[in-house]
Order: C-alpha cells, then sequence, then structure tokens
C-alpha cells in the first residue's frame, strides 16, 4: 500500500473544489462584500437592542409565535417597556416597511431561506 | 459480513440494476409531489387516505408475519425452521422500512416528522404505532445481526439476545394491533369500528406474509443453490391455510354484522366495495377479485395433496398474497371514507405519479431484501465450504 | 435555544406593571361594567379589547338563515377574512364554513316527507368545535387541541406534520387540507392573516384572532339575516343562552358523544 502521494493530491483537489466559493469570491475582489440592510429611518429602536436582535431575533420570533398561537397571549412589552403586540407582519414590518432590503438581503447572503413567507404575508408584496 | 453483498454473478447485480432505476424512477415522481405537494395525488379532501396508507397497512401485516417462523423455532424448538428464520427477519426488516417510507411519503410537511416526538401525544395510536413499528425495527435487525454472526463464527448465540427474541413475539403482535387502533376507534367512520379489525388485520398478516415467504423460498431454490427443503416449506403452507381460513371467517362476521343489522351507516360501505354505488364503481372489480382469489386459493390449500406440488402452492401463494393486498390494502382503506361523513360518494383511484412512488418504495424494500438475504446465504455457503 | 418569554419580559423592566392589558370584556354578560348592549349582538363592541368567554359556541336560527335563499355571505366573508382559496378542482376544495344540503349535514334525521323548504334546503356547517373533539385525541404532534379557557379547537399550521389523521376522525368533514400551494389561488390576500402552505391541514378556529381584538367571528358579523348568535355558553345571561332555553335546537350526530357547540334552530 503507497498510495500516499495520490491520497494527498486527491484531498488537495478536494479542499480546492470545495472552497471554491471563497476562492472564487476573493477572485473577483468581494472578500469583504458585506450586505447592506435599509435601517427604518425616523425610528430610534427596536423592541429589543440592536445586538440582541442580529444574534436572536429568529428565536425571539419563535417564541412569540408559541406565545400568539399556543397560548393565545398577543402582546408584549418591548425593552422600554412600551406594549407591542407579538406580531411579524404588523410589529416588525411596520417598521422595517423594506422586507427585501433588510430581511432578505442578508438571509440571500447567509443562504437562508426562513419559512415564514411561506405563509405570512409582506403587505407591501400583495399591494 | 457486509462485503457479501459485494459479490454477485450478473443476475444478481443485474436485479440491483432494475431496481435502482425503479428507485430512481419514483424519486423522481416523489420530487414532483414534494415540491407540488400531494395534490399530484388522487386523494381528495373526502378520500384523505389511498393508495400510501393502504400498502403501509398492509405490509405492517407481512412484517408481523416473522413471528410466525420466529415462534415456532424459538418457543417450540421447531428446529425445521432453523434455516429460514432469518429470512422471515430480513423480510420483517425490509417490511418495516416500506411501512416507514410509506408513512413518509404520505406526509404533507415530511421535514416536521420530529414533531411527533418534540411533541410527543400519547391520546394518539399514531404516537404508539411510530413506536411500535421503530421499536420492531430496532428488534429484527438486532436479533439476525447478533445471530447471523454466531453462525458465522459457528458458535452458539449470546445468551443474552435470548429474551429479545421472545420480545419479538408479543412486539409483532402489537405492531399490527396498534396499527389497527389506528383505524378502529374512529367514531367518524363506522366502517372500520369493529373489535374484529385487530384479530382480521393479524389472521391476513399471517396468511400473506407465509405465502410470501413460501414463494421467496421457491425462489432462492430456483435461483441459488439454497434449499430450504421439504418440510419447513410443508409448515408454512399449512401456516398460510389456517390463517387465510380464519381470515375469512372474519370477514364474514364483519359482512354478517354489517348487513343483518342494515344500518345504512355500515351498509352503505358494503355496498360501496361490491355493489358500487350508482356510477361509482371504482373498488367492484377489485373486490370481486379479492374474493375469487381467496376461494380460490382455498381449494388449492386445503387439499393436502395439491398444496403439496411446489407448483400449485406457489400459484396459490400468490392468490393468497393478491387478495389480501387487495382486501387489507384498497378494499379497507379507501372504503372508510366511502361514502364520506355527509353521504356523499367521492370516489378515489390512484394516479400514475402516485404508483411511481409506490413502485420506488416497493423497490427499496425488495433491494433491501436482495441484500440481506445475499448476505445470510453468503454466510451460509461460506459454512458450507468449510 | 428558544429564550424564555419570562426572560422576555423582565428584561424590559418593571414598567411593564402599569401596562397590563385592561380587564377584559365578558360578552354579552353583566359581570363588567362595560357591558356589551345584548340586543344588537350581531354588532362587534369596537373598544378593540379581547371578548373572552369559557365556552363559547354558536347557533344557526335556521327560520332566518332558510329565509334567505342562495345567500352565502357567511362564507364569503370568512373565507376572505382568512385568505381561503378557490380551486376549480373539488378535490382541492378548502372550506371553512360551507352550505351543506340539509340531508347531508342531518343524514341520520332526514326522511323524503319533510318540510319541503327543509328537505331542499341548504344549511351552513363548519367546524363544531365539540367539547370532545375526536380530531384532538388522535393528532400525533398536538397541532390541533382544545382550548382550555375557551373550549375553541385550534390549530397550529406551524406544526402540523400532514398526516390527516384528524380529517379522518373528524365526524362531519370539517376540515380541509393543502393539496397544492394555496397562495396562486387566493383571489385577494389580506396581509393581516397568514396563508398556508401546502402540506397542512386547516379549519375554522372561531375567528379567534377576531375575538382577541374584541371582534365577533366574520361569519357572524356579515349575516344579514341575523342568523347565527355567537356568545358564551356559561354565561346565564348571554343571548345563546337564551336561545336555547326558549327553541328547540339540534345538532349533529348527536349519539357520537363529541359535543358540538354548533346548535341549530330548525
Amino acid at each position: 500500500m503507497n498510495d500516499k502521494g495520490l491520497i494527498i493530491v486527491g484531498l488537495v483537489v478536494f479542499l480546492a473544489l470545495v472552497a471554491f466559493p471563497v476562492w472564487y469570491n476573493v477572485a473577483e475582489g468581494q472578500a469583504d462584500y458585506v450586505p447592506e440592510l435599509e435601517i427604518p429611518v425616523g425610528v430610534q429602536e427596536c423592541v429589543m437592542e440592536t445586538e440582541y436582535m442580529k444574534a436572536n431575533h429568529m428565536d425571539l420570533l419563535n417564541d412569540w409565535r408559541d406565545c400568539v398561537v399556543r397560548d393565545g397571549e398577543r402582546m408584549t412589552v418591548d425593552q422600554n417597556g412600551h406594549e407591542v403586540e407579538m406580531s411579524l407582519t404588523r410589529t416588525c414590518l411596520g417598521c422595517h416597511t423594506n422586507k427585501e432590503a433588510f430581511c432578505n438581503r442578508c438571509h440571500d447572503y447567509l443562504g437562508i431561506e426562513p419559512y415564514c413567507w411561506g405563509c405570512h404575508v409582506d403587505p407591501k408584496e400583495v399591494q | 459480513m457486509i462485503e457479501k453483498a459485494l459479490y454477485g454473478d450478473k443476475k444478481y447485480w443485474g436485479w440491483l440494476i432494475l431496481l435502482g432505476a425503479v428507485i430512481g424512477v419514483g424519486t423522481f415522481f416523489y420530487l414532483r409531489q414534494f415540491s407540488e405537494g400531494l395534490g399530484i395525488t388522487g386523494l381528495s379532501r373526502d378520500v384523505t387516505w389511498g393508495f400510501y396508507i393502504a400498502q403501509f397497512t398492509f405490509l405492517v401485516g407481512v412484517a408481523a408475519s416473522a413471528v410466525m417462523v420466529v415462534l415456532p423455532y424459538y418457543l417450540h424448538n421447531y428446529k425445521a425452521f432453523g434455516k429460514i428464520t432469518i429470512l422471515g427477519e430480513f423480510l420483517a426488516i425490509g417490511s418495516v422500512t416500506m411501512c416507514m417510507l410509506f408513512i413518509f411519503v404520505d406526509m404533507g410537511q415530511p421535514f416536521r416528522i420530529l414533531n411527533v416526538f418534540l411533541h410527543p401525544s400519547p391520546s394518539s395510536p399514531m404516537f404508539w404505532d411510530t413506536i411500535a413499528l421503530s421499536g420492531y425495527l430496532g428488534i429484527n435487525a438486532l436479533v439476525a445481526a447478533v445471530t447471523l454472526s454466531a453462525e458465522r463464527k459457528a458458535v452458539a448465540p449470546p445468551k443474552w439476545i435470548k429474551p429479545i427474541i421472545i420480545l419479538s413475539i408479543p412486539w409483532a403482535v402489537s405492531i399490527h394491533t396498534v396499527t389497527a387502533f389506528l383505524y378502529a376507534g374512529l367514531v367518524a367512520r363506522p366502517f372500520w369500528m369493529t373489535a374484529v379489525l385487530a384479530p382480521r388485520f393479524l389472521a391476513s398478516a399471517f396468511a400473506a406474509g407465509p405465502a410470501l415467504l413460501i414463494l421467496l423460498c421457491l425462489l432462492l431454490k430456483k435461483l441459488t443453490k439454497f434449499d430450504v427443503g421439504k418440510e419447513p416449506i410443508e409448515k408454512l403452507a399449512v401456516i398460510t391455510t389456517y390463517a387465510m381460513c380464519i381470515n375469512v371467517f372474519l370477514v364474514l362476521m364483519e359482512l354478517f354484522t354489517g348487513l343483518y343489522s342494515d344500518i345504512p351507516e355500515h351498509v352503505s360501505h358494503f355496498q360501496y366495495m361490491f355493489m358500487g354505488i350508482g356510477e361509482h364503481t371504482f373498488l367492484m372489480p377489485w373486490m370481486w377479485a379479492s374474493i375469487i382469489l381467496a376461494v380460490f386459493s382455498l381449494v388449492m390449500l386445503l387439499v393436502p395433496k395439491l398444496r403439496r406440488n411446489h407448483t400449485v402452492l406457489a400459484v396459490a401463494s400468490v392468490a393468497v398474497f393478491m387478495s389480501l393486498w387487495i382486501d387489507k390494502g384498497m378494499g379497507l382503506i379507501i372504503t372508510g371514507f366511502v361514502p364520506n361523513p355527509m353521504g356523499a360518494v367521492v370516489e378515489y383511484s390512484p394516479t400514475m405519479p402516485e404508483v411511481m412512488i409506490t413502485l420506488g418504495v416497493y423497490a427499496v424494500g425488495a433491494l433491501l431484501v436482495t441484500v440481506l438475504y445475499k448476505i445470510a446465504l453468503g454466510v451460509r455457503r461460506q459454512l458450507l465450504d468449510h | 435555544m428558544g429564550i424564555d418569554r419570562r426572560k422576555f419580559i423582565k428584561a424590559s423592566g418593571l414598567a411593564a406593571l402599569g401596562l397590563v392589558s385592561a380587564a377584559p370584556v365578558r360578552l354579552f354578560g353583566q359581570h363588567d361594567s362595560n357591558m356589551v348592549d345584548t340586543t344588537t349582538p350581531a354588532s362587534p363592541p369596537s373598544d378593540g379589547k379581547p371578548l373572552v368567554g369559557n365556552r363559547w359556541a354558536m347557533i344557526v336560527d335556521l327560520k332566518k338563515c332558510l329565509h334567505e335563499e342562495g345567500c352565502t355571505d357567511c362564507v364569503a366573508a370568512c373565507h376572505l377574512t382568512h385568505n381561503v382559496p378557490k380551486f376549480d378542482n373539488p378535490k382541492d376544495e378548502i372550506k371553512w364554513i360551507w352550505k351543506e344540503g340539509f340531508h347531508g349535514a342531518f343524514h341520520e334525521l332526514g326522511h323524503k316527507h319533510l318540510e319541503e323548504h327543509i328537505l331542499h334546503s341548504h344549511v351552513p356547517v363548519m367546524c363544531n368545535h365539540c367539547d370532545s373533539p375526536p380530531c384532538v385525541k388522535v393528532c400525533p404532534t398536538q397541532a390541533t387541541w382544545k382550548r382550555e379557557q375557551d373550549g375553541i379547537v385550534m390549530m397550529d399550521w406551524h406544526r402540523c406534520i400532514g398526516c390527516r389523521y384528524c380529517m379522518a376522525a373528524c365526524p362531519y368533514g370539517s376540515r380541509s387540507f393543502n393539496w397544492r400551494d394555496p397562495r396562486p389561488h387566493i383571489d385577494k390576500i389580506d396581509p393581516n392573516f397568514p396563508t398556508r402552505e401546502r402540506g397542512v391541514v386547516e379549519k375554522c378556529t372561531f375567528c379567534d384572532e377576531r375575538l382577541a381584538v374584541g371582534k365577533l367571528p366574520s361569519c357572524v358579523e356579515a349575516c344579514k339575516a341575523k342568523a347565527l348568535v355567537f356568545g358564551d355558553l356559561e354565561d346565564a345571561e348571554s343571548e345563546v343562552r337564551a336561545l336555547l332555553a326558549e327553541h328547540y335546537t339540534i345538532r349533529r350526530k348527536p349519539g357520537l358523544g363529541t359535543n358540538p357547540e354548533i346548535y341549530y334552530i330548525v
């Protein structure tokens, strides 16, 4: 058994192919690309701190979903104690009116396809 | 041990390639169903379960029937079944796998199937059926693997496996009983609400399963050098005969209760099955075929002289299998929905994609059973050569 | 990891204290100073406070309903509010409330010498929100469940795996399955209510989303004959109780023991 060389060459070729998207973006000069998200104007803050929302908005939405659907609780309070409705379409999209330039842009960049939009409707899309 | 499946002649590989092609076609249609929805099947708001669930129900029986070889061999020390016990267990593994696949392809949201475990609901028979089926698959896989590897090493199987083998016997009964409970407890479906449903399921299982096993043994004898011998086949034929008689008896009980009581909600289902209602007669020819096949097979099986002739036995086995496949699959499931709870007759028949997906699942089962049998026979042959 | 709802609320500080939602109104009851006028039940209380009941029920006054022959206002209103799609092929059909022939809705009660106008009538039918719902018992994921506080049989479209066991179990044919993607078949999508995806079961939920904001179910609101009356059965002063006390009412398939909470005045 002396296929050591072959195995190493094979591994290198495999890694190069797997990492193709990275090389491609580097070559295109897009390595440091970060999607630019449209932040609502005139609104100071979200229901929770921005850092928290960036990391945990999906958990918060899951939690809202369970509160509304399973427990029949529709209202909660935001970081400043203001009462808000636990609603993706009314509360979230109420401020982030441009779903395309906020939700989608980041999800597309990360290759994530949340199933929220299978049922929930962006009010702008139906008009 | 598994490497035994990698060495075979042209016929073996040709068969596997053929199965692979059928699986490919099935997968293609499944992907279509996955993206378009179950709308590409013949199912409707009124007949919500059809071909897939019918196959599932039937195959749970085939899986449970392994007990008919395991029980005599391990409990009564009936040595003649020594050679075929492993075949029965491997057939059970293939059948349970197909059952699970049929449930999977019937789901509207297959990727959420883990919700059954995330939000367990002990009030639902489906929850218990999931546990029963996966447990049965595990038990059979373990027992088959342990006993076969002991056989390969020419040693007695470890002692600890014996209680698990004994456990597999009531477990086999449980899978088909719980599957009957899926249907038998529904107030909405008078056709299924009968106490003999579980016994009938078991009787038909213990006829259809051994009938299939007989066919597989005869086939193996013809295609390979592996001959299980005369005695086990004759014993299986006797089991099939008794079980088929009990099954027919139970069906007649159902007919009496349903028809003599003359309650419209009961009678209408039998009417749809055997006579059709108005112009709706899709099931009628199938059900009569099932009856004719049942009678035909019983004549051949009940006469010992005929039964001992392997050609006749093969024909009778095919007849038993087909008769029960129609009766317990399509007959039982579809008729439960026709007429619907409002008394309206909405018919169902499977569509081409539905049939293709079904064939694909059967091909997966056949592939699994082929490979497992190949391994078992390989181990046996190795022992003979030494 | 899902965050704990309590933690979320705590994190927002004690400011929440002053904002605890106002005491809910008891519909048609006399337990609250905000009592709703019982004489006009079909006009929704508009103050936006949730309607709260202990056992919601509906009465269908067929005398009034059958007077408006061929009227399907309740169906249209419900299906519009809830983004219910329209399919041409009856096989794919989805319906939350519909008009069923009398013989189909009550087929153990019908006989061929019934009064002519009843024999050939079509009566509104929907989910019966049974007290002992067979659909809930069989659901393997608790995607459908009976709400303890008010008896509504709810649906969680996020959790449904689409096994359709509930459809086999429902003796009233009240459940529909999304055989195909419903979106292209919805005339006018209301963004305030989700559509559904293919592969889940759906049905009437007594407009739980409207009750939460103080509105009556949309079918009740839409009925010009005022034939649909919605209210709390546990409230002895409610209009539904008054109607049940005054009239002979029937329910669909009472013998099954499911205890439907839709009552029909014949």
